[in-house]
């Protein structure tokens, strides 16, 4: 069943959370320290076990899958929602980081393509 | 039409859902027919998004009556339940074939796009470290700015820039990519990789690969969907204690 999946995306959603909390109150931070990528790393990890051990029926996948490809729209709302009018007042910071921060990870691609043909 | 408004902000999830559905179909009819799909339907349904709550309030849309459910769809509890939901996009084994060179390139690919990214902030003036880490998690991709925003704390003009950066990142990686594939020899599965581990914007990169050549977007989408991930564990975390400790 669908829901199966959905339940499994929860549980490593909770689970990375509560790794991420634990770790903002080992730092005394107001907030949740990388709970998200923890979730993913534990969903990447269950994912890869269920498909080893050939226990991942298909329709729970379409329930994680599901929200997966929800990702986008969610995304969209989240922009509709933020305080854009404030954030205009810095725009050519977000136009200047966003080309130059981009500019600067495509400069690397030559170096680390060459990094990995000397190691084969 | 008062009691229209009601209705709407009773099922305001609900509603949500149909605007964000209309503002994806109109995004993808735009870079089809106008863009001829060089900019990715993602970027411009989100740009829309940006403009949308221009013209609305301190929660953008969700500050006009009738679009209160705008805030819970792009809350971060359904925000973050979906991105770990794309996680189910990548392989353990396939990250394993790339090797260290791979895991070397999402690390560098973060920490380089953060601090480029985070330098300009605090040049053009945003010089306390939340705003810092922040706007550097921006330049990572448009999911780790606001992720990284929220566990710092930081306020939601800034929140706004670093997704606003994140979707600059994607519009210019996909555009640029065609162009740049040759003399960067992104025309392998090693490099496409590579190419999406440094880089790191998701729907910028498969947009970009696909311009580019087909075949290349799962590796490229593989490592870039990763890049997300080592971005919303090392900004909040280390990145933002190196920035907090020197500014």
């Amino acid at each position: 069943m669908k829901i199966y999946g959905v339940a499994i995306l929860a549980a490593c959603f909770l689970i990375g959370h509560i790794i991420g909390d634990a770790l903002g109150r080992v730092f005394h931070l107001n907030g949740n320290l990388g709970g998200v990528g923890f979730a993913m790393l534990l969903l990447i990890l269950l994912n890869d076990y269920g498909k080893k051990k050939n226990i991942l029926k298909h329709e729970t996948e379409s329930g994680i899958l599901f929200w997966s490809t929800m990702y986008i729209p969610v995304v969209v709302a989240m922009s509709a929602t933020q305080n854009v009018k404030a954030a205009l007042s810095g725009g050519w910071v977000a136009i200047l980081a966003g080309i130059l921060a981009t500019a600067a990870c495509y400069a690397l691609i030559p170096v680390f393509s060459k990094m990995a043909k000397s190691k084969k | 039409m008062e009691e229209l408004v009601k209705l709407l902000d009773k099922n305001g999830l609900v509603f949500a859902f149909l605007v964000v559905g209309i503002i994806m179909y109109a995004a993808y009819v735009i870079s089809k027919k106008l863009t001829k799909s060089t900019i990715p339907g993602a970027a411009i349904a989100i740009s829309i998004g940006l403009v949308l709550a221009y013209y609305g309030g301190n929660k953008g849309i969700a500050s006009v009556p009738a679009f209160s459910g705008m805030a819970l769809l792009g809350g971060s509890m359904l925000r973050d339940f979906a991105i770990v939901g794309t996680a189910m996009g990548a392989s353990y084994t396939e990250i394993k074939k790339t090797g260290l060179v791979g895991l070397l390139c999402l690390l560098v690919g973060t920490v380089i796009a953060f601090f480029v990214g985070g330098s300009i902030g605090y040049a053009m003036g945003y010089t306390d470290a939340k705003s810092f880490a922040t706007i550097g998690a921006g330049a990572c991709t448009f999911i780790v700015g606001p992720v990284t925003g929220g566990a710092v704390g930081a306020g939601s003009d800034v929140i706004a820039i670093s997704i606003a950066i994140g979707v600059i990142k994607s519009i210019v990686v996909a555009i640029a990519t065609p162009f740049v594939a040759k003399s960067l020899q992104i025309n392998n599965p090693q490099t496409a990789m590579i190419f999406g581990g440094l880089v790191g914007s998701t729907s910028g990169v498969s947009a970009g690969l696909a311009a580019t050549d087909v075949k290349l977007v799962p590796y490229g989408a593989l490592t870039a969907t990763f890049h997300t991930a080592v971005g919303c564990l090392l900004c909040p975390s280390v990145l933002y204690f190196i920035v907090d400790y020197f500014l």
